[in-house]
């Protein structure tokens, strides 16, 4: 070890077995990852503390008892780890299957197939029967909420919705109740989520690597592999977060975060995540109106940007081009709000232009 | 800001002054927590116990409008007890013994008397503060929607200069925006006294650089009118016509019914948005704009961040982008301009003319977005200005500002003081969010929000309609009874027509900003 610098061996007998260097203090899988070495996780989210529940990434390290999983095993100097030895691929297809066996995994079903890591990684191990078979007493969906879909039967129990609630955003309101097969993530008291105090943020939906969690407004707008991420920043407030647009023929279906970009490092929040759907609404202004005899009535363009340049141009020769004012919008693209001033400025002559930053 | 929202979350003292985060800036607030449970202290202060409050290690409860009293107290302290950081402020700032002759006025007992809190609480606070270097200054607008708003933002400039904390990482004066682009407008020039860049319309150098770049012959070279000035000039006749772009000041503004005397009287009203709003129902002309991911262009964050927003489908109907609606009218009254895109717009006129923006091309925010100034192609931006007190004006100037109260305080006949801002589930006037599925579902209606005690004395339960009343008008408003609000305050936001704070709120401004006082009014409670 030098300048804590460490080495680990990583599946030295195999022909791709190589040294790989990490920091004392990373964990086994940090280092791995770091390094380009493939192990499969559910429960593991590099934003999250490691929590050691889904047992997928379990590790064979010579000298040590048992199959540790990478995700809470500190790396040391000089450990020689397998990756897919025999032994660890065997217990991790037995996992995956106990975790099918546990839950109502039905992709035909499901929201979330064709984004689903269990699907992924169900696909990955070639599993193609079930040994187990467990008594399923199917739950109630939590449709309480008007944004979210909880559906503990789908759930893995990886606890990352729980992360993402209590380290991520810091609100905590959800948590693993129960022990064992009776285990299941629910709010204080058990309430319904909409009766809890969750503050919507959709942190949770993020994070779930499952479909225990799904948006209610994307049901059935859209599957993940006909839609195109589109990259933009939010409208709302003044923090400009990232945000994934999930878009499907011109329509937005979805909105994530952008996980790896500044300032929100995929965080979002409620109006972020599901204020987008007002683009839609019947109540959009789609023709220029002009008033006649008291009341609005629709008009071309020519029709209104004549009468607009025309009374701009007879107000300014009778009372001077100060008689004229305006205000930009501070919602929208700075290229507006430059066309805006240039406007007042160079075209009708006068600095009467402000926008809504002092009040 | 000064700094950067990562800073957010690195800080080892973080002091939140009128932010009301966990519901304006959610995300921000997030980054806040998670520097707390890292081990970073938190001092919040704000009249009502606040979300964020709950992850302080000292909330202080100051009355409405005395934070000048406050920080002044704070920095009477600092400068009393030797805290202050004297190689920085002899170093980096001018104006120290100024400074030091006005605090000497506030000292701690004054300032508590002034705020309603104790003095032992300021002398905590002000050690506190000087302990961690540096300490991170993060405010909204519950620092400058006051008729002292320029004063409350000095004060803050002041506290952090004493305290040697601005040019740092994790320091710094940080206002978070409340819009998405406010920053972006008044970067691009949308103020009656700058040019794009914050260049001065009546600086000769300016005159001629526009001139050139705009290819005309003339600019006016005095400073225009501010927005309330506008309003008040459609009632006295000196303004004519009015262009209102995507903004629902009949909602938005205080004293709705003044307001809207105001723009009735306007000679020819014109509305640019991509709704019908309680403004456009004045509009003489209403012109159908392109909505957020109907066009290409960028935002500019508080942190001074140019980002892309992009174009997922087309606008509805014959609605046009704003630039082109603004373009077409320029050549209809004699000016061809030759930007056809916002990308054009961007790269040759804005990025060319603008000092801070001048290293930034639509190319190179394809994936992330860069902090001004960026003075060069090369650059990678700015993350914290004013690099280790280095002030981009030279020395940071120290400017010492008296207290003052709001213009509207309680009295036997309106006894409450009415607080207003915005709640997490709706964005200002529900334009957007009251037509996004959902939202309506999680906050369907305003709330009055009372004390417990001032709500015992009343005998009002909370869910209970009341009547709150200001000199300038009613509403009827179902109570919220909640152990966060102080007594003898009264809060509640703008997202709702009838139930809007505006029809109470005072338009009194302040009188170098001219931002309104919509955090202080006096009102009344009445049962129904």
């Amino acid at each position: 070890m030098n300048n804590g610098t460490i080495t680990l061996t990583v599946n030295g007998k195999d022909f791709r077995g190589k040294k790989v260097e990490g920091k004392a203090g990373q964990t086994v899988l940090e280092v791995l990852r770091d390094n380009g070495v493939y192990v499969p996780t559910l429960c593991y989210h590099p934003k999250m503390p490691p929590y050691g529940g889904c047992r997928l990434c379990i590790v064979e390290i010579e000298n040590m008892r048992g199959l540790p999983p990478s995700c809470t095993t500190p790396a040391v100097d000089g450990m020689v780890v397998h990756t897919h030895s025999e032994r660890v691929v065997r217990v991790r297809k037995t996992v995956l299957e106990l975790l099918i066996a546990y839950g109502d995994h039905n992709c035909l079903l499901c929201e979330q197939s064709g984004n689903c890591e269990l699907q992924d990684l169900v696909y990955e191990h070639g599993i193609e029967k079930i040994r187990f078979k467990a008594e399923k007493i199917l739950k109630e969906r939590d449709i309480s909420h008007p944004m979210i879909i909880r559906d503990s039967n789908k759930c893995v129990l990886c606890g990352r919705c729980v992360r993402a609630c209590l380290n991520v955003q810091m609100n905590g309101v959800i948590d693993i109740a129960g022990r064992g097969s009776e285990a299941f993530i629910t709010t204080f008291n058990n309430t319904t989520l909409i009766e809890s105090n969750c503050v919507s943020c959709g942190e949770c939906i993020q994070a779930c690597p499952v479909g225990a969690l799904t948006e209610k407004k994307s049901k059935g707008m859209g599957r993940p592999w006909e839609v195109n991420k589109i990259r933009t920043t939010c409208p709302y407030c003044g923090v400009g977060c990232q945000l994934w647009l999930h878009e499907k023929d011109g329509r937005i279906i979805k909105v994530t975060g952008v996980e790896d970009a500044a300032p929100n490092y995929g965080r979002l929040c409620v109006k972020g995540r599901f204020g987008y759907d007002f683009l839609y609404s019947e109540d959009r202004l789609k023709t220029p109106l002009i008033r006649e005899n008291g009341a609005l009535r629709e008009a071309s363009w020519d029709e209104a940007l004549d009468l607009v340049a025309t009374k701009f141009k007879e107000i300014i020769e009778k009372h001077g081009p100060d008689s004229i004012a305006g205000v930009s919008s501070s919602r929208s693209i700075n290229e507006d709000s430059y066309q805006m001033q240039k406007l007042f400025r160079s075209v009708i002559g006068t600095n009467n232009i402000d926008n809504c930053a002092r009040t | 800001m000064t700094n950067s929202f990562v800073d957010f979350a690195k800080a080892k003292m973080i002091f939140a002054i009128g932010t009301n985060m966990t519901e304006a800036h959610p995300v921000a607030s997030s980054f806040v927590k998670n520097a707390v449970a890292d081990g970073a202290q938190l001092i919040v202060v704000d009249p009502r116990r606040t979300g964020l409050a709950d992850y302080a290690d000292i909330h202080v409860p100051i009355r409405v409008g005395s934070d000048i009293a406050f920080i002044n107290g704070l920095m009477n302290v600092l400068i009393a007890e030797d805290l202050y950081a004297k190689d920085y402020v002899a170093s980096c700032t001018v104006g120290f013994d100024e400074l030091k002759a006005k605090v000497q006025e506030y000292p701690p007992e004054r300032a508590a008397e002034i705020c309603g809190i104790s003095a032992d609480l300021i002398r905590e606070v002000a050690r506190r503060l000087a302990s961690v270097k540096p300490a991170l200054l993060a405010y909204t607008l519950g620092i400058t929607e006051h008729t002292c708003g320029m004063n409350n933002v000095l004060s803050c400039a002041n506290l952090q200069m004493l305290l040697g904390n601005v040019g740092f990482e994790c320091g710094g004066v940080n206002p978070i925006r409340g819009q998405n682009n406010v920053q972006g407008a008044c970067d691009m020039g949308a103020l009656p006294n700058v040019f794009p860049g914050y260049q001065k319309v009546d600086d000769p150098a300016s005159q001629k650089k526009f001139k050139a770049a705009w290819g005309v012959e003339s600019l006016p070279d005095k400073p225009g009118m501010m927005m309330p000035s506008m309003l008040e000039g459609l009632l006295d006749g000196k303004i004519k016509a009015f262009y209102i772009f995507g903004e629902n000041l009949a909602n938005s503004e205080p004293h709705i019914k003044h307001l809207e005397n105001c723009l009735k009287a306007a000679e020819f009203l014109v509305c640019q948005d991509i709704f019908p709003t309680e403004t456009t129902r004045f509009a003489h002309v209403v012109l159908p704009a392109a909505g957020w991911s109907e066009n290409d262009g960028t935002f500019t964050n508080s942190e001074r961040r140019v980002s892309m927003v992009r174009t997922v489908s087309e606008p509805p109907g014959v609605a046009k982008p704003n630039w082109w609606i603004f373009k077409e009218i320029a050549r209809r009254m004699g000016h061809e301009w030759s930007s056809n895109s916002a990308q054009e717009l961007w790269d040759n006129e804005i990025s060319v003319l603008a000092p801070q923006l001048v290293g930034i091309k639509y190319r190179r925010i394809e994936k992330d977005g860069l902090q001004w100034p960026v003075p060069t192609e090369d650059h990678l931006g700015t993350p914290v200005m004013h690099k280790d007190g280095c002030f981009t004006c030279g020395l940071g100037q120290l400017i010492p500002v008296d207290w003052s109260p709001p213009a509207e305080v309680p009295d036997e006949e309106y006894p409450f003081v009415l607080s207003t801002g915005r709640r997490l589930f709706h964005y200002h006037t529900r334009t957007q969010t009251g037509r996004a599925l959902g939202l309506n579902v999680l906050l369907p209606e305003e709330t009055a929000d009372i004390s417990t005690e001032d709500a015992a004395e009343l005998g009002i339960s909370d869910g209970e309609y009341i009547v709150v009343k200001s000199r300038r008008g009613r509403v009827r408003v179902k109570a919220k009874v909640t152990d966060r609000m102080p007594k003898g305050m009264v809060w509640m936001a703008f997202h709702f027509r009838e139930t809007c704070a505006n029809w109470l709120t005072n338009p009194a401004f302040d009188p170098f900003t001219q931002t309104a006082e919509y955090k202080a009014c006096a009102v009344a409670i009445e049962k129904m």
